[in-house]
């Protein structure tokens, strides 16, 4: 029994079956890939499994207890926590508050209503964010705004932000997409150095071969709504079904 | 060290708002009743901030819980006691619960939407002040105090005349000292010193919310609230919290105004007097501490002052000038002040809104950090 | 029967004035995306231009009369407007069918200071949060009010239809019932059908011409559109420009309903908010249903028959919240309104 268990799921928009009967094991410890050609339903997918779309029939189970139906902060509650295409952040709070939030979140819960509190006396949170930045190698861009940082450090600051929650699942919805050579490696660096020091099952969705294959221990092929294969890294690169729907368009 | 700046801004806040009487006497404006507004609308606008400033909802509807606080209290003193403190208590409470009806509903959408739910709804609530529910509101006449009120705590002190409002005995209107300085003739009352206290204690608790992971946690809503849901915040009980934390400043508000004068009409309902407060908010600067006080000093000023320059004032002002200068000036200047007040106001506002997103209060930064240059850090005490 | 249809008569004007109102800000919203808090000021403005045009019309040449005097024995003064002097005929004609001359005389005027102020103002707020779009267009909505306050004074200034239309039509007697059972104030029916050619028009124009088209396409998708190489920006500025001139056409054909006065815009423009709501953001066909349907409901309300029903049930009257009330249960229920897209509002 994996950490996340998803079964039959369907979703029809319209005419178009944008999943089709999707089965997906993730084991525990994992670093899950999930690659698949353009349009092959794999946003559509990862948009289920966090409860921003509801699929039409099938089951999420995390953790042992089904996901569906609920909303983003009660999954993220449960241990999920999501990277964003674009990097999601605070942008116009400072890096130091941004990595604050999901430590309250983290401890306090959804709902606090601790007004009289103060968020510069609480140092259990306090430490935590800056051991986290100090982590991340952000600790000198504390004080900064986060809407004034590079892309890159958006993204490490966004993954920070994820990550301080120890999460049981981390969801990666192509981290590296629009990014140039260096920023990808230096992304995969990273996500490796967080491999290394923490124990966090992975899923990632991912266009580039080549972050995929520095990275997932196990990858599923995601073709027309339906797995089509699935195994380890080198089982995939020569499976005959992946090459003629996805590999064509790629080089590996 | 931000502990230290919080407690000194309060410390100045506090002096200022203490020894107001004095301050605002060269101006013009150092009588008790319109410094008692002054205070009253910035704690209006504190509230108001509270929703507005921190998570960037822009309710228009805050005026209905600025006319339910004062038929609140009108009530209490009708029924109850001439004393203010159970008025302001059930203003409070009154407000609150109409708020947290109001906010569950109109939260359930953000945005635009928001603001037009919040419109529509307040604009329900003047609607019906004036006829469904007359007969808690008495309709166009408003509600007021009548000799053969019950008053059960305190009938038996009305000799013939209707009863003041008071603190324990202190009467709200009396002036308790009346010296002369410095040329001018200063009145101290009761009722702009209790105003007074609970402004700065609107203030000290504005300071505190803001600081606290609740405050972090709604600018959080305003700058990116898909990151926050997505981060294990529900951030609807969030927004209602802060929705009903600023209804119940506007109700305390509402309550303190019946304290001045103890009647109460639905014309402070009505969603244009909502439509202030954003003015109030927008113009001292949206987000800040001490903004909100300053634009509801700010206008209430121009309201009560401004309006009162008249072309025989404005020909005075440019007596020095040639004759037809002079006319020419008072001509041009005419329609901005007396009685178009409003417009002047609606103007400023504008440039504000185009010019000066964070208000007065980033404006003065601005010109501060211009004068002193390098000491950028100092001029941002106000604002963090 | 004569009573329901009576009440159906007396919503459809004021029902035709919110649909106008509410067809603009959705053209504007749905276009531009910004809502327009300064609408009802526009709906003023046109109000005014029938004012100024009246006040035009009106400039006389004063002559003394040789024969009569005023009751101080002075010569009395004779009025003769200018418009008379120079066309003759016609002037009078002008004169009596003002409401006419207003409506020609505010398409370009409307259609102008719409187009003013969207390049001038609201072009530079697309890129600013929502709430600060809400505040300049409400700052500029105090601004022109206050302007027309300064300029018209604070009381309301009557307008009268034209003789012809100023009577009432038997309505009842047309359709077969008895006499005096239905009268209809003409120039209310004048209005209903004015309304109804204007968002025919509207609507014509956005279906069959070539424009139209581009601006729904751009409405429904507005990259796409800009992609294909066509400058959407300058179609919807005009639209902008339309949707001004029926809030001020719908100004000027209020004016002998009621008197206008520097507040109306702010009176009119939070039942139109409601109004838009209720029939969908973004829907034109929901704002102008909406807008009659509301109108008619706010009638049926006020009509005794129903209040005594009401007040039979124990419940007290409710015909001045109706509006809000429908636009409540609307949104709770259906929070995209009646004829919104999927999606719109549910965020």
């Amino acid at each position: 029994m994996g950490i996340l268990e998803v079964q039959n799921v369907n979703k029809r928009f319209g005419g178009l079956q944008a999943l089709n009967n999707v089965n997906l094991s993730v084991t525990e410890g994992s670093v899950h890939a999930l690659i698949g050609p353009n349009g092959a339903g794999k946003s559509t997918f990862l948009n289920c499994l966090i409860g921003k779309l509801k699929p039409d029939t099938g089951s999420v189970m995390f953790d042992g207890k089904p996901v569906l139906g609920k909303k983003p902060h009660e999954i993220n509650q449960l241990g999920v926590s999501r990277v964003f295409q674009t990097p999601e952040i605070f942008s116009d709070l400072t890096v130091f508050e941004n990595v604050m939030i999901p430590c309250f979140a983290h401890r306090d819960g959804a709902f606090k209503v601790n007004a009289f509190a103060r968020v510069l006396r609480d140092k259990e949170i306090r430490q935590q964010a800056e051991h986290m930045l100090e982590d991340m190698g952000m600790k000198d861009k504390m004080n900064a705004h986060a809407g004034s940082l590079s892309r890159g450090d958006k993204r490490r600051l966004e993954m920070a932000m994820c990550l301080v929650q120890e999460p049981k699942l981390l969801l990666l919805d192509e981290p590296t997409a629009g990014m140039a050579r260096a920023d990808t490696n230096n992304t995969i660096d990273l996500l490796k150095h967080i491999g290394e020091t923490r124990n966090i099952t992975k899923v990632i969705i991912e266009h580039d071969m080549h972050v995929v294959f520095s990275l997932a221990t196990t990858i599923s092929v995601l073709a027309q709504g339906t797995i089509i294969a699935e195994g380890l890294p080198e089982e995939i690169k020569g499976h005959p079904k992946v090459r003629e729907a996805y590999l064509g368009e790629a080089e590996v | 060290m931000n502990l230290m700046k919080d407690r000194l801004l309060l410390i100045i806040f506090a002096c200022v708002v203490l020894a107001a009487p004095l301050i605002f006497a060269p101006t013009g404006a150092a009588y008790p009743d319109l410094l008692q507004r002054f205070a009253i609308y910035g704690i209006f606008a504190i509230g108001f901030n509270i929703l507005f400033g921190l998570t960037g909802y822009l309710s228009f509807g805050h005026a209905a819980f600025l006319g339910v606080g004062s038929y609140s209290a009108v009530w209490m003193f009708k029924l109850l006691s001439m004393n203010i403190v159970p008025a302001l208590l059930l203003s409070i409470v009154i407000a609150g619960v109409f708020s947290l009806l109001i906010g569950y509903i109109s939260l359930r959408r953000s945005g635009i939407y928001f603001s037009i739910l919040t419109l529509a709804l307040a604009q329900m609530c003047y609607n019906l002040a004036y006829s469904v529910l007359t007969p808690l509101t008495n309709g166009e006449t408003g509600l007021q105090l009548r000799l053969d009120d019950p008053r059960i705590l305190d009938a038996a002190g009305d000799a013939g005349s209707l009863p003041s409002t008071n603190f324990f005995g202190l009467e709200m209107k009396e002036v308790f000292w009346n010296p002369t300085i410095f040329g001018y003739d200063l009145q101290f009352n009761w009722g702009y010193y209790v105003c007074a206290l609970l402004l700065i204690l609107s203030f000290w608790i504005s300071i505190r919310i803001f600081r606290s992971p609740f405050g972090l946690i709604l600018r959080a809503v305003k700058t990116n609230q898909t990151r926050l849901n997505y981060t294990g915040i529900n951030s609807r009980p969030y927004t209602l919290a802060a929705f009903v934390i600023s209804g119940m400043f506007a109700g305390l508000a509402g309550g303190l105004l019946a304290t001045m004068d103890p009647l109460a009409g639905a014309e402070r309902m009505q969603w244009t007097v909502g439509g202030e407060v954003v003015l109030m908010v927008v113009l001292g600067g949206m987000g800040t501490l001490s903004g909100p006080v300053l634009g509801a000093v700010f206008i209430k000023y121009f309201e009560n002052i401004f309006s009162k320059i008249n072309d025989g004032v404005l020909h005075g002002w440019f007596a020095i000038m040639p004759e037809w200068i002079e006319n020419a000036m008072v001509l041009i200047v005419s329609p901005f002040v007396g009685k178009g007040w409003h417009l002047t106001l609606g103007a400023l506002f504008m440039i504000v809104v185009i010019f000066l997103p964070g208000g007065l209060v980033e404006g003065a930064q601005k010109i501060g950090a211009k004068l002193s240059g390098a000491n950028k850090r100092a001029a941002k005490v106000g604002i963090e | 029967m004569d009573a329901i249809l009576l009440q159906v008569l007396n919503g459809i004007d004021k029902g035709s004035a919110y649909a106008l109102i509410a067809l603009g800000l959705t053209l504007i919203f749905g276009t531009l995306g910004v809502v327009n808090f300064a609408h009802g000021a526009l709906f003023m403005i046109g109000a005014f231009v029938a004012v100024t045009v009246g006040k035009i019309l009106d400039i006389s040449k004063v002559t003394l009369d040789p024969v009569r005097v005023d009751f101080l024995g002075n010569p009395a003064k004779i009025k003769t407007p200018y418009v008379t002097e120079w066309f003759g005929e016609f002037g009078f004609w002008m004169i009596e069918w003002s409401v006419l001359v207003s409506v020609i005389v505010a398409i370009p005027v409307m259609v102008l200071i719409g187009i003013i102020l969207e390049r001038g103002l609201i072009k530079h707020f697309y890129d600013r949060p929502h709430a600060d779009q809400i505040l300049v267009t409400f700052g500029l909505a105090i601004v022109l009010q206050e302007v027309i306050k300064a300029v018209f004074g604070a009381n309301p200034i009557p307008q009268s239809a034209p003789e012809l239309l100023k009577g009432s039509l038997d309505f009842g007697v047309m359709i077969g019932m008895a006499e005096n059972t239905v009268i209809y104030p003409l120039w209310r029916l004048v209005y209903f059908c004015f309304s109804d050619l204007i968002i025919g028009g509207v609507f014509a124009f956005l279906r069959f011409t070539t424009f139209g088209m581009v601006v729904r396409a751009g409405m429904a998708d507005r990259e796409t559109v800009g992609l294909l190489g066509i400058n959407i920006d300058k179609r919807f500025t005009i639209m902008f420009g339309v949707a001004a001139a029926v809030a001020g056409l719908a100004g000027v054909m209020y004016t002998p309903i009621n008197p206008p006065n520097y507040h109306m815009g702010m009176d009119f423009l939070v039942l139109s908010f409601v109004v838009v709501v209720v029939g969908g953001m973004g829907s034109l066909p929901g704002a102008v249903a909406a807008g009659f349907l509301l109108g008619i409901l706010e009638s049926f309300a006020s009509m005794p028959l129903i209040k005594d029903a009401i007040a039979a049930i124990g419940l007290p009257s409710i015909d001045q919240i109706i509006i809000y009330l429908v636009a409540v249960i609307v949104l709770l229920v259906r929070p995209r309104g009646l004829m919104g897209k999927a999606g719109m509002m549910e965020d």
